[in-house]
């Protein structure tokens, strides 16, 4: 086996029947609570639960909330701003596909 | 080591103002940020983007670059002239101690860096944790249905003992489990970029993409068929032979008086799992060309026979 060659075994796909807890997806994230707490806030996620400590997010979730952190590291928005180009990406992604269908059958 | 021209990279003169070059880095980091840019190699361009605005936004970088740069061309073999020697004064940009910069940026101010961070206890001198890292991994639809092993090289950056970083390419041989969808994230625990002063390294993350196939598509767990068939297998219908992603042969029924666009279900048969996904055909009406005088006369027959407006609707 040549010397840059890795095995990879130890994997993990992040399905949308797992369930992270609020400290999962802080140790995900690289944050904190509250930094979470905002993003809930601007409906950037929308755990399942009533009160935080029992708090369960889906990998949707926590898929957008990385997204969102990358975007206000990367491209100075904030959080308000961040919910609202997630939003009209997943609009913009639906757009597409619907674009690639319809050329599909043309 | 190829000589990276930053000018060129984002595109303005060698006489741009700090404040054209803050503009035009904003600009290029929203059209190139991964997460949003559709571009193919946006995530090399986001990279590379950053890299340029890291030197050329820093008035000591960039003058000592530019005095580098004078007569260069971008792609030109360099080396640093045996006088090169550059201070540091001021913020460490995190992405170059992490390694995400090329190994030209961390020739000319690698070791600049490390002389800084070593003077100022700082922040800098503690176990840091790496950047995790993601990419787009794009597998073909087959191999979803199937799982298998999907290779990917990547370029990685290492840290040696004396805190040098140099890219190497490792092939990673990646486990793709059966039934794993679009938009799916595959964790690989600690392969992101490596960590700093005993910090644990990053997690790679890379996100499933099918590569477009000239017949199907999947949405989610159902995967679409474009299936052409004749007008008279539409109007007459019959059974025609599909194959899966998966290889298998099944026998779809086509009934009679079907158009274009009709969508047939074959439970179960979309991608693997629990609940699998179906498959649907959705039918496409081709007529066959009048390209010889016994297909020509059969078309004329057909229009004598059944008098067809499909405009009508139309009113015209």
């Amino acid at each position: 086996m040549p010397d840059n060659a890795i095995v990879v075994t130890q994997e993990l796909v992040l399905d949308e029947q797992l369930r992270y807890s609020l400290v999962e997806v802080c140790d995900y994230c690289r944050i904190g609570r509250d930094d979470i707490m905002e993003m809930i806030e601007e409906g950037i996620a929308e755990p399942e639960g009533s009160s935080w400590e029992d708090w369960r997010f889906s990998a949707r979730a926590l898929k957008r909330l990385q997204l969102a952190l990358r975007l206000q590291r990367d491209l100075r928005v904030n959080a308000a701003g961040a919910a609202l180009a997630l939003d009209l990406l997943e609009e913009l992604e639906q757009l597409r596909r619907h674009a690639q269908d319809t050329r599909h059958l043309s | 080591m190829q000589f990276k021209d930053y000018y060129q990279i984002m595109g303005i003169s060698r006489d741009a103002s700090q404040e054209e070059i803050k503009r035009t880095y904003r600009k290029l980091a929203r059209k190139y940020h991964p997460d949003v840019s559709k571009e193919a190699d946006a995530e090399e361009r986001f990279k590379e983007i950053n890299e340029a605005y890291e030197v050329l936004q820093n008035k000591e970088r960039r003058a000592a670059y530019d005095r580098l740069a004078s007569g260069r061309r971008a792609g030109e073999s360099f080396q640093p002239p045996p006088d090169w020697h550059f201070e540091f004064h001021g913020d460490i940009p995190e992405e170059a101690a992490h390694g995400v910069f090329s190994d030209f940026f961390e020739t000319l101010f690698g070791d600049a860096m490390r002389e800084r961070a070593g003077q100022h206890r700082s922040v800098w001198n503690r176990p840091m944790p790496g950047q995790d890292r993601r990419l787009r991994l794009q597998i073909d639809l087959e191999l979803a249905y199937r799982g298998g092993t999907q290779t990917v090289t990547l370029s990685t950056p290492e840290i040696d003992g004396q805190g040098r970083i140099a890219h190497k390419d490792r092939t990673l041989n990646i486990k793709i489990p059966c039934g794993v969808r679009e938009g799916q994230h595959i964790c690989l625990p600690r392969l992101g970029s490596p960590g700093l002063h005993g910090g644990p390294a990053g997690d790679l993350y890379l996100e499933i993409r099918f590569k477009p196939h000239p017949w199907f598509h999947a949405e989610g767990r159902d995967v679409y068929l474009d299936l052409p068939v004749t007008p008279w297998e539409a109007a007459l219908g019959t059974v025609v032979t599909v194959k899966t992603p998966g290889d298998a042969r099944l026998e779809l029924r086509i009934p009679p008086g079907s158009q274009t666009g009709r969508k047939l279900r074959l439970k179960g048969k979309g991608l693997p799992g629990d609940p699998p996904g179906d498959l649907y055909a959705k039918l496409r009406v081709v007529a066959p060309p009048a390209d010889n005088e016994r297909a020509r006369s059969l078309y004329q027959q057909l229009a004598q026979a059944i008098p067809f407006n499909p405009r009508a609707s139309m009113e015209i």
